[in-house]
């Protein structure tokens, strides 16, 4: 490694090969489109390579790979949900999380830490032992513990929240861990790439092409590709990209605000979350506090940050850790949340023929990566949703089957 | 700190107010689950200029604010019932 780094400093060359390759044109032609670089956009395109052979696609960013949600999220993976359909799902995900760094040959500093969602009321105690009981009956390994286990593994945590809202117990979720999150998107980028996917970032999508009600292509800022098959995979941006297809969404957009502390020697093991206190904690590997609170309550289409926010989450942090007080607060941001009325993601078909949608993902959809990546090229290729999905689909607001998954959200709404 | 006007106190700070969420008309009560159901659940979640309602939490006061959901700016405030007077 020291000779690699001596020959190229010494040439004035840098021949490393690139990450993936850089595409410039795009062809007339695919057998499909998927709109969004995320790590859905991504993931997806490199299931229907790898699952299902269809490497005639292209991924079309408007920004940069990663750099909507997927690089703003707080990294959690985790599947204690509240309804079976949303705990079966999260936990294929999570089983292939585990694994991913392997298969994508890149680390994804992928951590399992254990996860903690604190109750400070009787209420949050009932919800925490359903969860408990359905995660059982599903298989997922989560149970209710008291404050002396959670004080146990979190000897710093102030249990009585300075006497504001003392823990009465938690959700204990051994599988909760964390990953790097740019590396979820590179590393399914590369894969992709090398299985013959296209590419393309500073690429725009502006309109979709449909005609008897199915997909004929979409208009990009760079020409127009001729497709039969679109995936819209861009969180934030899904009403916009609705609305070229004329179809309606309960979807309304929210932002969601994160933030970090400067580094520390590592203290914190565990993910600890309160819902009450609109907390959310994990320790990075560069020692970096990750935190973030409740969405903003009301609907705006942008990714500024407010003082708001970190006063807000700052003061409930002292709560839970008072020794913290001259910690610093070093970066902040926001991302755009995808809100459903049910919590719970939007997958698969749409009324119109060739049109796919992976969205509502909200504040959750990090954890979602694989599975959503490997569901949706399945539903792309056979134009039929795997039974996994189908809980998820859009259909089911007019059929009234919501999937409600507000108790298991990990920060208050 | 973000300032709004409520049309009976005033401009007063963002804290004091609490969003309401788009206004929209209902269905007429013989129509179609189908239509309930979109009326229910599904919203223009597409940015621009919005009718919204907002509520003045001190005083009880329910008002509309016109607002552009991508700039976040407020065009104008007004109670419901003044709609068009202006
Ligand atoms: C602060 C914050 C914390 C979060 N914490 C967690 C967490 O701890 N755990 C968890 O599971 N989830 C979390 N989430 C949610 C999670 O980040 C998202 O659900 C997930 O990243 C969505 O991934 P995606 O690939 O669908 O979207 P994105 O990563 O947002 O990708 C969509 C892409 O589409 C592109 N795009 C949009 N419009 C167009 C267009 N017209 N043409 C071309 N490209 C377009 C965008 O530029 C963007 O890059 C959090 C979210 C936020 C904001």
């Amino acid at each position: 490694m020291p000779l690699r780094l001596l020959k190229y400093a010494l040439s004035k060359e840098y021949k490393e090969t690139r990450f993936f390759r850089e595409n410039v044109t795009p062809k007339k032609s695919y057998d499909a489109v998927i709109i969004g670089g995320g790590g859905h956009g991504l993931a997806a395109a490199y299931y229907l390579a790898k699952d299902h052979g269809i490497t005639n696609v292209a991924v079309l960013e408007k920004g940069y790979l990663g750099g909507g949600n997927t690089g703003r999220n707080t990294t959690i993976v985790r599947s204690n949900y509240l309804t079976p359909e949303g705990v079966n799902f999260y936990d294929a995900s999570v089983k292939i999380y585990e694994g991913l760094s392997e298969e994508l040959d890149i680390n994804l500093f992928y951590s399992t830490r254990g996860h903690f969602t604190l109750a400070h009321t009787e209420s949050a105690m009932r919800t925490m032992r359903w969860r408990a009981e359905v995660n059982k009956h599903v298989g997922v390994d989560s149970y209710v513990v008291g404050p002396d286990e959670i004080s146990k593994a979190c000897p710093q945590l102030d249990i009585s929240c300075s006497g504001h809202a003392p823990i009465l117990g938690a959700l204990y979720h051994g599988p909760g861990s964390v990953a790097r999150h740019d590396a979820v998107a590179w590393g399914y980028a590369r894969g992709a790439d090398r299985l013959g996917v296209d590419i393309f970032q500073s690429t725009e999508v502006t309109g979709i092409d449909i005609k008897g009600g199915k997909v004929q292509g979409v208009q990009t800022s760079r020409g127009y590709i001729s497709t039969p098959r679109v995936l819209s995979a861009v969180a934030g941006f899904t009403p916009r990209i609705c609305k070229m297809a004329g179809i309606d969404t309960p979807i309304v957009i929210h932002p969601l605000q994160a933030c970090v502390t400067e580094p520390m020697k590592p203290w914190l093991d565990s993910i600890l979350v309160s819902g009450s206190l609109h907390v959310y904690v994990s320790q990075s590997s560069r020692g970096e506090l990750v935190m973030g609170s409740s969405l903003d309550p009301y609907e705006v289409h942008s990714t500024r940050s407010s003082l708001d926010f970190v006063e807000g989450l700052t003061s409930h942090m002292l709560d839970m850790f008072p020794f913290l007080s001259n910690v610093k607060i070093v970066r902040q941001w926001g991302g755009m949340a995808d809100m459903t009325p049910d919590f719970s993601p939007i997958m698969g078909k749409t009324p119109v023929e060739g049109f796919y949608l992976d969205a509502g993902w909200g504040t959750w959809g990090f954890k979602a990566t694989p599975i959503s990546g490997k569901t949706m090229a399945a539903t792309i290729a056979n134009d039929m949703a795997p039974d996994l999905i189908k809980p998820f689909r859009l259909s089911r607001f007019e059929e009234y089957e919501l999937t409600g998954e507000k108790g298991a959200a990990s920060v208050g709404h | 700190m973000k300032l709004l006007t409520c049309p009976i106190n005033g401009v007063r700070p963002l804290s004091e107010f609490v969003f309401g969420g788009e206004l929209r008309d209902m269905p007429p009560a013989e129509c179609s689950d189908k239509e309930w159901a979109d009326y229910v659940y599904n919203r223009n979640g597409a940015p621009g200029l919005k009718k919204e309602w907002w509520y003045h939490s001190p005083s009880g006061t329910w008002f509309v604010a016109e607002r552009d959901t991508l700039t976040d700016n407020v065009a104008r405030t007004y109670l419901y019932e003044q709609e068009g007077a202006q």
